[in-house]
């Protein structure tokens, strides 16, 4: 008996060591950040090298993003989002399609936006090759980036002109994908569904309220928010709809979207007028 | 059932296999659960960020810091609103500096004696150096700032001088970015006045080197010190700038009283501060910085009288003018190099330049230092019937700052600075001057060397262990009683922690 607990033990031993590349993926160690130390980034004309940044990562970022990278900094018990763990290699604002991995545009632009309801500010005063580097930086830290290339960035077609008619187009898309379930019928947050949100982490989330004037995190024009929904936001909840709206109807439910913004707009003008209702949730989908 | 014999070898085998069964389970549970132990403070406390994210070395700010600054102390996202801070925090840091220094200050007039009949005996003065070297101690600051709402923040300074005695240092509240416009930002009290080089936020702390001459400087019997631009001054600012800090524009008006509270200066004349910048991406080297500033007001150099000659706070009249003008730039040589340039053309008006304009010799805290009647220990008062002598003229002057930094980390940052003072324009070398002065009287040429580490680095509080030395020379100040050349050198070295929480 008391050897079989022994053949037990060592096996699970042996089993949990094995695991341990698995259950440390978010652990890799200085080696393997120095094996990727080479690391570039392209924006432009301008290439931006991994190890340029080490400086930069150390006095800006390390705090709250950690010196692996894992999102494990010093201020990562005080802040709620959690930081970004960059050795995941997922990122919410991409101009790529769901699952894959964003272009270095992407993260270039997201260092200089920041992220609104959180604690990642604008970091707007890097000249663009130092941001550049830090892109490259931040991709040293995940090993997808050596074995998977970016996605092809979406199109986005131009912009149609707004008119009351797509604001109606806009919320027939709005309940018929069932925004509401998160975003609420007039997206304040409060969906049936907002309460049991958790990220792929396990950590509860919030769905984002359009109401409270606070911007998206991945950026506030109309393509943004186009983007935004037919991306989706990898690492939450909030799933890609590049499937299930056409792009024409994308544009419809962007401008339905501003009609809840707080900011004035066309399209907020444009449903007071209409006497825009919000969407009844128990009415049949064709009905709503 | 088998039965196992267990020998000696097999119960050593059974033991270290229990051991390597118990260390295979343990060092995954503790490669996975170990964290860092760290630590969290003001506005670190708040955002969660390190002092090094917005400080070059701390107090200095680096770019980032500028722009947090001009944004009302916001990182400009909702976390900025006091509602999303824990009701129990309360944004306050005091600093202070325990220091050991040696101050060494050349050709000081001390007085002789001899012995006459076993009697000390005076017997005249002589020229000789003096040196005193002790513990010390810095004046302790409290600072607390933070937003009162969004876009509306403030910031209040009560300080102290090494004894203790304290005064507001500093005090505003500011309006940012009204109608939602980066371009528009007013703040209202006593404030440091837009210096792209913070001499609130200097680096050095020995006596000559912990300002900056270039922005106290006043020619030798000048009555004017209402021009010092590193002074906080009480008035109002206008602050303007692009969404990315790149462009800066900023106007204060601001009353001629160096900051001096209770109107005993400065009641009824004005002074204004302009300042403007553009900064360049220059790509791998980092933001390169222009800019200018100018500041041109007025001062009073006749206050009214009584008791034979005693001046009336706060009835200061017969206003002259003065300016400061320069250019600043501030250039990256990429992560660790970088060379801060201030030059500065000062003029004043002739009157001052005779003494007049701090008539009221104010303490610093409302109060004045002039009790008795003239001529007994008032300064010079531009009262009604008073002449100017023959040969007074405007003096005139040109400075110029270098400040260097090496920043081998953001732990430990190397400091440079070398400032000049030079007079272009005496005051009383006009034609027909009785007593004309040296042209270089008054000059001033000064370098300041140090270091500052940080052994730790984290967003809960700062210790810098600092260390400096400055050196400052002043052309024919110093006692003449003979000598050839009275040019006065003083040499401080200073040793210290200095620490914020």
């Amino acid at each position: 008996m008391r050897t079989r607990l022994r053949k037990w033990s060592l096996l699970l031993g042996a089993a949990a060591v094995l695991a341990l590349p698995l259950t440390s993926w978010a652990q890799l160690t200085q080696y393997d950040l120095e094996t990727r130390i080479g690391m570039e980034s392209h924006v432009g004309n301008i290439t931006g090298h991994a190890k340029d940044a080490k400086g930069d990562y150390r006095r800006y970022c390390v705090v709250c993003h950690g010196t692996l990278g894992d999102g494990n900094g010093e201020s990562f018990p005080w802040v709620d989002p959690k930081p970004r763990d960059f050795q995941l290699g997922i990122f919410k604002c991409r101009s790529t399609p769901t699952g894959t991995l964003p272009v270095d545009q992407d993260l270039f632009d997201t260092i200089a936006r920041g992220m609104d309801r959180s604690n990642m500010p604008q970091w707007s005063t890097f000249t663009k090759q130092e941001r550049a580097d830090l892109v490259a930086w931040v991709k040293h830290f995940s090993p997808r980036w050596t074995g998977e290339k970016p996605g092809t960035p979406i199109t986005i077609p131009p912009e149609p002109e707004v008119t009351p008619e797509r604001i109606k187009a806009g919320r027939d898309v709005f309940a018929r994908v069932q925004c509401w379930k998160c975003h609420g019928v007039q997206g304040m947050a409060n969906g049936p569904s907002a309460a049991t949100l958790t990220d792929d982490l396990g950590r509860t989330i919030q769905p984002f309220n359009f109401t409270d004037g606070s911007r998206p995190k991945c950026g506030d024009t109309d393509r943004d928010i186009y983007r935004i929904f037919m991306t989706g936001l990898d690492g939450t909840p909030m799933p890609s709809f590049a499937d299930n709206i056409k792009p024409d109807e994308a544009w419809d439910l962007v401008f339905y979207l501003r009609t809840f913004m707080s900011q004035p707009s066309k399209e907020k003008a444009m449903a007071k007028q209409l006497a825009l209702k919000p969407v009844d949730p128990n009415a049949p989908v064709a009905q709503q | 059932m088998r039965v196992f014999k267990c020998s000696r070898r097999s119960q050593v085998f059974r033991s270290a296999t229990s051991l390597l069964s118990l260390a295979l389970f343990l060092v995954p549970v503790v490669l996975t659960c170990s964290q860092p132990a760290n630590a969290l403070p003001a506005f670190a406390r708040k955002y969660g960020l390190r002092c090094s994210a917005c400080h070059e070395s701390w107090p200095m700010l680096n770019y980032f810091g500028q722009k947090f600054k001009d944004n009302g102390y916001q990182i400009m996202n909702d976390r900025d609103a006091p509602i999303w801070q824990n009701p129990g925090y309360w944004p306050v840091v005091f600093r202070i500096t325990p220091i050991w220094h040696r101050v060494s200050t050349g050709k000081v007039e001390v007085d002789t004696y001899s012995s006459v009949g076993g009697v000390p005996t005076p017997t005249g003065s002589a020229v000789q150096r003096i040196s005193s070297s002790g513990f010390d101690l810095s004046g302790l600051d409290f600072h607390t700032a933070g937003t009162l709402e969004k876009n509306i923040s403030f910031y209040l300074l009560p300080s102290s001088d090494p004894t203790g005695a304290f005064h507001f240092e500093q005090v505003f509240v500011r309006f940012d970015n009204i109608a939602r416009s980066p371009w528009l930002n007013f703040k209202l009290g006593r404030f440091e006045l837009d210096n792209l080089l913070s001499e609130k936020r200097i680096l050095t702390l020995t006596g000559n080197g912990g300002v900056y001459q270039t922005y106290h400087f006043i020619p030798q019997g000048d009555g004017n010190i209402f021009g010092q631009i590193g002074d906080n001054q009480l008035g109002i600012e206008y602050l303007g700038h692009s969404v990315n800090d790149r462009s800066r524009i900023s106007a204060s008006l601001v009353s001629s009283s160096d900051g001096n509270v209770n109107l005993s200066t400065g009641a009824n004349s004005y002074s204004g501060f302009f300042a403007g910048s553009q900064a360049f991406d220059t790509g791998r080297l980092g933001v390169q910085r222009i800019g200018f500033y100018a500041m041109a007001g007025e001062a009073a150099t006749y206050y009214l009288t009584t008791g034979g000659g005693i001046p009336i706070a706060g009835s200061g009249i017969g206003n002259k003018s003065y300016s400061r003008e320069g250019f600043v730039g501030q250039f990256y040589f990429g992560q660790h190099l970088d060379l801060t340039v201030v030059t500065q053309h000062g003029s004043d008006n002739v009157w001052f330049g005779q003494g007049y304009g701090n008539a009221i010799a104010t303490d610093g805290n409302g109060g004045t230092t002039c009790t008795a009647p003239i001529p007994n220990g008032c300064p010079p008062n531009n009262v009604p019937g008073t002449v100017l002598p023959v040969g007074a003229q405007a003096p005139s002057w040109n400075g110029v700052t270098f400040e260097g930094h090496y920043v081998y980390s953001p732990q430990l940052i190397f400091i440079g600075r070398y400032e000049a003072e030079k007079m272009s324009q005496q005051a009383n070398n006009g034609p027909g001057s009785l007593d004309p002065v040296a042209s270089n009287f008054g000059n001033i040429s000064t370098y300041t060397i140090g270091f500052r580490y940080n052994p730790f680095m984290t967003s809960r509080a700062g210790l810098a262990w600092h260390n400096e030395y400055n050196w400052l020379h002043q052309d024919g100040t110093g006692p003449s009683l003979g000598l050839a050349s009275a040019n006065v050198n003083t040499g401080e070295i200073l040793i210290g922690l200095d620490f914020d929480f």
